[in-house]
C-alpha cells in the first residue's frame, strides 16, 4: 500500500528556537499526510507556513524533531544520502553558479548525476528548447534575467528524470510571462515522463493545474483534496458587485471588508469587486447599499483562492483592524488636479547598463500610484531616485514641488518611506523606534507623545511598545515599518514591495490603510510584484528591463489592442509580448 | 557507493577552478598579495634605521677630531651635516633635518690624551626605537675608532675595515628573518582566510542546498573546494621562496624538499581549519572576521613573527606553543637561516601531522549535507 505513496508523514513535528525572543517556535506540529505517486501535488499556504521547512525536510536537509517521514518508501533520517540520490530539488533560492555560463552550470548537474554523454545530449537540447535558453548557453548565469534563472535552475534540476521532483516556490517574483512558460515546461515534462511532483507556490491559479492541492497553516495541514473539491467549499458563497462611475473599487471593497459580519473576503478585480459573504440570505442587508446606488450584484463561480481565503478566515478569526482608518463613505472619491510629484526624461544608468531608460510620469495628490513589474524591471531604483536615495543619471525629478536635485532635504521633509526590509533598530524597541524617528523628522515632544499614542492606535501596537522590535512577529513589523513613516504626517508615503511576505489576510488589512490615507489625501507610491494589486491603484506604470511599457488607468491597462482581458497578470503578458515583439520587428 | 566518484569530483574541481579563473580577487590574494607583502617587508619594514640625517658640531677642529667623526662620511647609515654652531644644530633639529647632533667639544683632543675624551650626543626621543638605535650607531662607530687608534700603534691596518663591515651588515638579517614569517603569513591567509570565504559563500548564496540534493558526497565537496586552493598557496609560496632566493638572498640552508613538504603538511592543517570555520558559520561575513581572528593576527603576534616567542610572558608564549602556525614557523626560521635541523623537523612535522588529522576531522564532523 505505502508504495503507491512518494511521501509520507506521521506526527512530523519541527522546531525551530528564536533566540531573541527565548522561545521555540514551530515549524511544523504534528503534520501527517500522504502524497501520491505519478501525480503532481501543490503545497499552498502563506509565507511562514511551513512549506519549505517541509519540503527541505523530504530532501534530508533538515532532521524532524518527532514523527517519521518516509520519501519513496526510505526513511529520511537514515537514508538521506539514497534520497537525495533519487529526487531532484530546486529551492526558493536556486543557487546557480553565477559565474558560470548557462552550459557549464548544466554540464555540473549532469556530471553530478553521472548522465551519459549521449544521454545527456538529447536531455539538453530538449531542456534548452523548452526553457528558450539555446541561444544564451555560454552568457554567464549571473547575465540572465530573473525569468531566465529560474529557468535555467529548473533546467538543472531536471538534467535527468527523477523518480520524485520537489520545487520550493519556483515562480515567486517572477514575471507573468516566464511563470505561464515555466508551467508550461512542467506540465509537459510530467506528461511526458510521469514524473511525481510536489510543488509549493504561493500563487492560486498554479494551484488549480494542479491534482491535489495540500493547504498548510501555521504548521499545520488545514486540509488536502483535489482542487475542484476545495473549491466548492466556497460554492454559493462568491459574488461580484460592480461599482457605479465615479467610485474606485477600491473604495467598494474596503466598504464591504469594514461589513465584517456578512463579507468574509472582497477583493478588486478586473473593475468589480468579488466578496465572499458569510450567508447568501443577508445579501440584501450589505452595508454597500446604504452608501452606493447603482451597483450590480452577479453571483459567480468559486475558485480555489475563494476557498483559500475562507480556510484562512475560519481558522484565524478577525483579523481586520479597520475602526482606525475610518473612511467617510458618503464623501466623494475624485482625486485632485493638483501634481505632487513631477517625473521627466528620467534616466538612471549604472556603467553600461541602464537601469531606467527615458521614464516620464505625474503623479496628483491623493493618487494610488503603482509601479509594477517583475524582478529586475527598474521599479526600486526608479523608486529611490523619487526618495533622494539615489541621483540621476540626467531627467527632472520634483517631489511636492521641490526641485530633488537642488532641495532634496526639504524635498524628504514631506516624505514617508517604508523600505522593503525591515530597516528598524533590531534592538530598539517599539517605543524607542518611535521616538527616533519622530525626533529625526524634528517633531517636537508633546506633538510627537500625541503621534505616537496615534499611530500605535492606528496600527495595533499598543501592547508591545516596550518590546525589541527584533523579537516582533513579521506581521508587526510591517505594521511598525508603516506607523514609523507616518509619524510626521507625510503629504507622500513611499512604499517599496510592502506585501512581500505577509500572509493574505495581513494583506488585506494592509491595502484597506492604505485606501483610508489616500482618501484622506496622502498621496501613494507603491511597488508590488503581484500584479493582482494594480487593482487599488488609479494609475500604474508598468517597466520591464528598465523600459516603461504602459502608464494608464487599470481599467485602460486591462483593455489591449480592443480586447477586454478578466485581469492584470493576462494584461502584464500582452503587453510584454508585444513589446518583445516590437524589438525584434525593429531588429 | 564510490561508482561517479571521480567523475564527480572532477566535475567539481573542474568548476573550482574555472570559477577560480574568473573571479580575480582569489588570485590577487593568492599570488599578488604574497609578491607584495615581500616586496614591501623586504625594501620597507626592515628594523634597521638608515641615513640618520646628523649634526655634526665640531667644536674642536684638530685632525684627530675630524678623523674621529669620519665614520659617518660616505656610511649608509649616516647623513652628516657638519655645522659650525651648536645654534645651527638645535634649528636643524627642530626642523626635523636632524634625528641627532654630535657635538665634539672644545679642547677635545686635549681631554681625550688625558683620558677624558668625551663627546656628546643628543638623540630626537620622540621615536625612542629609533634613537636607541641611532646611540647604538654612534657609540659603535666611535669604538671603532677607538680600536682603529690603538691598532693603528700596531700599524695593522687591514684588519680594521673587516671588522667594521661586520659590524654593519649584521643588521641586514632583519629581512631574512621576515622572510619564513611572511611565507607562514601566506600559507595561513590562503589556506585559512581565502578557503572559508569561497566555502561560506556557497553556504551563503544558497548553492549548495541544490548541490546537497545529488549524488555529491560530503568529502567530494571538500576535496573539490581544498584542490584548487590548495594550488593557489603552493603558487604563492613558490613565488615567495624564489624573490626571498633571488631578490633578497635569503639563504636556504635546509634542503629543499622538507621546506615544500614542511609546507604543504601546514598547508593541510590551514585548509581543514578553512573548511570547519565556513560549515560553522555559513555566512561570508562572519567566516571572514573569524578567520582573521584565527589566522593573520596570532600568526603576526603570537607565533613569533614580530616577538620572539622567548622574550614574551610566559602565558602568552604558552598560548603561541598551542597554535600550529608556530611549529611551522620554527621550521621555516631553522630551515631557511641555519640548515637541516632533523631532531626540530621530525618533532615539528609530526607535530603538525597531528594538527592536520585532528582538523581535518572536524572538519567532516562539521560538515553535513543538512541545514540545520
Amino acid at each position: 500500500m505505502e508504495k503507491d505513496f512518494a511521501v509520507v508523514a506521521e506526527g512530523l513535528t519541527r522546531t525551530f528556537n528564536d533566540a531573541a525572543a527565548h522561545k521555540k517556535i514551530y515549524a511544523l506540529r504534528d503534520v501527517s499526510l500522504k502524497i501520491a505517486q505519478g501525480r503532481m501535488t501543490a503545497l499552498i499556504g502563506p509565507d511562514g507556513a511551513g512549506k519549505t521547512t517541509f519540503l527541505r525536510m523530504c530532501c534530508g536537509l533538515l532532521r524532524p524533531d518527532a514523527g517519521s517521514l518516509l520519501v519513496l518508501g526510505r526513511d529520511v533520517v537514515r537514508c538521506a544520502q539514497e534520497i537525495q540520490s533519487r529526487i531532484s530539488y530546486m529551492p526558493q533560492k536556486f543557487g546557480l553558479y553565477e559565474d558560470l555560463s548557462v552550459q557549464e552550470n548544466m554540464n555540473l548537474y549532469a556530471d553530478l548525476h553521472g548522465i551519459a554523454a549521449d544521454v545527456r545530449q538529447k536531455r539538453f537540447a530538449r531542456l534548452l528548447r523548452m526553457t528558450g535558453l539555446a541561444p544564451f548557453t555560454d552568457r554567464l548565469a549571473g547575465k540572465l534575467s530573473g525569468g531566465m534563472k529560474q529557468k535555467l535552475g529548473l533546467a538543472c534540476t531536471l538534467v535527468r528524470s527523477p523518480e520524485l521532483l520537489l520545487l520550493d516556490e519556483p515562480t515567486v517574483g517572477v514575471d507573468p510571462l516566464s511563470r505561464r512558460e515555466l508551467w508550461e515546461i512542467l506540465q509537459e515534462l510530467v506528461k511526458s515522463e510521469g514524473l511525481t511532483v510536489v510543488v509549493s507556490t504561493a500563487y492560486m491559479d498554479e494551484a488549480e493545474l494542479c491534482d491535489s492541492v495540500i493547504v498548510v497553516h501555521e504548521g499545520a495541514v488545514l486540509t488536502q483534496s483535489a482542487p475542484q473539491a476545495l473549491r466548492n467549499l466556497a460554492a454559493g458563497r462568491c459574488f461580484r458587485l460592480q461599482p457605479p462611475t465615479g467610485v474606485p473599487t477600491r473604495i467598494l471593497q474596503a466598504c464591504l471588508l469594514d461589513d465584517k459580519q456578512r463579507v468574509l473576503d472582497a477583493v478588486p478585480e478586473g473593475g468589480v469587486v468579488r466578496f465572499i459573504a458569510s450567508d447568501e440570505s443577508e445579501l440584501r442587508d450589505l452595508d454597500v447599499y446604504k452608501y452606493f446606488a447603482g451597483l450590480i450584484l452577479t453571483r459567480v463561480e468559486p475558485r480555489l483562492e475563494d476557498a483559500f481565503m475562507l480556510l484562512l478566515r475560519e481558522r484565524s478569526g478577525d483579523k481586520f483592524n479597520n475602526e482606525s482608518f475610518p473612511i467617510d463613505y458618503r464623501s466623494g472619491f475624485s482625486v485632485g488636479t493638483d501634481v505632487d510629484i513631477e517625473v521627466r526624461d528620467l534616466v538612471k544608468r549604472f556603467g553600461d547598463f541602464t537601469a531606467v531608460d527615458n521614464t516620464s510620469f505625474n503623479v496628483r495628490r491623493g493618487e494610488i500610484f503603482g509601479l509594477l513589474g517583475p524582478n529586475g524591471a527598474g521599479k526600486t531604483t526608479t523608486f529611490r531616485m523619487l526618495c533622494g536615495l539615489l541621483p540621476a543619471t540626467s531627467g527632472s525629478l520634483s517631489v511636492a514641488g521641490m526641485d530633488l536635485r537642488r532641495a532634496r532635504n526639504q524635498a524628504r521633509a514631506n516624505v514617508g518611506y517604508v523600505a522593503q526590509k525591515f530597516s528598524l533598530y533590531g534592538n530598539l524597541t517599539v517605543d524607542e523606534n518611535l521616538h527616533f524617528y519622530g525626533g529625526v523628522y524634528g517633531l517636537d515632544d508633546a506633538r510627537l507623545d500625541e503621534r505616537m499614542r496615534m499611530v500605535k492606535e492606528q496600527f495595533d501596537l499598543a501592547g508591545v511598545g516596550e518590546t525589541p522590535t527584533e523579537q516582533l512577529p513579521g506581521g508587526y513589523k510591517q505594521r511598525l515599518s508603516m506607523a514609523a513613516a507616518l509619524l510626521h504626517e507625510p503629504k507622500i508615503l513611499f512604499l517599496d514591495e510592502p506585501t512581500s511576505g505577509i500572509d493574505p489576510l495581513a494583506r488585506r488589512t494592509f491595502w484597506r490603510q492604505i485606501t483610508a490615507l489616500a482618501a484622506s489625501g496622502t498621496t501613494i507610491i507603491i511597488t508590488t510584484h503581484f500584479m493582482e494589486e494594480a487593482e487599488y491603484c488609479d494609475r500604474i506604470m508598468i517597466q520591464d528591463q528598465g523600459r516603461m511599457l504602459a502608464l494608464d488607468t487599470p481599467a485602460a491597462i486591462r483593455c489591449q489592442d480592443g480586447r477586454h482581458l478578466p485581469n492584470m497578470n493576462e494584461a502584464f503578458i500582452a503587453i510584454v509580448e508585444r513589446a518583445r515583439a516590437a524589438e525584434k520587428g525593429k531588429l | 557507493m564510490m561508482n561517479g566518484f571521480f567523475t564527480r569530483l572532477g566535475a567539481l574541481v573542474k568548476k573550482e577552478f574555472t570559477q577560480l579563473l574568473r573571479d580575480r580577487s582569489s588570485l590577487l590574494i593568492g599570488v599578488v598579495l604574497p609578491i607584495m607583502l615581500i616586496f614591501i617587508i623586504g625594501y620597507g619594514i626592515s628594523l634597521d634605521v638608515k641615513k640618520v640625517p646628523t649634526a655634526v658640531v665640531l667644536q674642536d677642529t684638530s685632525p684627530t677630531a675630524q678623523d674621529m667623526v669620519s665614520f659617518m662620511n660616505g656610511s649608509d647609515y649616516f647623513e652628516p651635516r657638519y655645522v659650525t654652531s651648536m645654534r645651527e644644530a638645535v634649528r636643524l633639529m627642530d626642523a626635523r633635518q636632524a634625528d641627532a647632533i654630535v657635538v665634539v667639544p672644545p679642547r677635545f683632543t686635549q681631554q681625550l690624551y688625558q683620558q677624558r675624551g668625551q663627546v656628546q650626543l643628543i638623540l630626537y626621543g620622540v621615536d625612542s626605537v629609533t634613537a636607541t638605535m641611532i646611540k647604538g650607531y654612534v657609540e659603535s662607530g666611535l669604538m671603532q675608532w677607538q680600536q682603529w687608534m690603538s691598532l693603528l700603534a700596531a700599524a695593522d691596518m687591514g684588519s680594521v675595515t673587516v671588522v667594521s663591515r661586520i659590524w654593519f651588515n649584521e643588521a641586514n638579517t632583519s629581512t631574512w628573518y621576515f622572510i619564513p614569517g611572511i611565507i607562514v603569513l601566506i600559507m595561513s591567509l590562503v589556506g585559512i582566510f581565502l578557503t572559508s570565504l569561497v566555502m561560506a559563500r556557497e553556504w551563503e548564496r544558497g548553492t549548495l542546498e541544490a548541490i546537497f540534493v545529488t549524488p555529491v558526497r560530503v568529502l567530494e565537496l571538500a576535496l573539490a573546494k581544498v584542490a584548487p586552493y590548495f594550488c593557489v598557496a603552493m603558487l604563492g609560496f613558490g613565488l615567495c621562496l624564489a624573490s626571498a632566493y633571488y631578490i633578497f638572498g635569503v639563504p636556504v640552508r635546509g634542503s629543499l624538499w622538507i621546506i615544500i613538504l614542511s609546507s604543504m603538511l601546514y598547508l593541510l592543517v590551514a585548509l581543514s581549519i578553512g573548511l570547519t570555520i565556513s560549515a560553522l558559520t555559513k555566512n561570508q561575513f562572519l567566516a571572514c572576521q573569524v578567520s582573521i581572528i584565527v589566522s593573520i593576527m596570532p600568526v603576526m603576534m603570537l607565533t613569533g613573527l614580530l616577538f620572539d616567542l622567548r622574550s614574551v610572558p610566559e602565558w602568552i608564549s604558552a598560548i603561541g606553543y598551542v597554535l600550529p602556525p608556530t611549529y611551522y614557523m620554527q621550521l621555516l626560521k631553522t630551515l631557511f637561516l641555519a640548515g637541516d635541523n632533523w631532531g626540530l623537523i621530525v618533532k615539528n612535522n609530526l607535530i603538525l601531522l597531528g594538527y592536520a588529522i585532528l582538523f581535518m576531522a572536524l572538519a567532516f564532523k562539521v560538515t553535513r549535507k543538512r541545514l540545520d
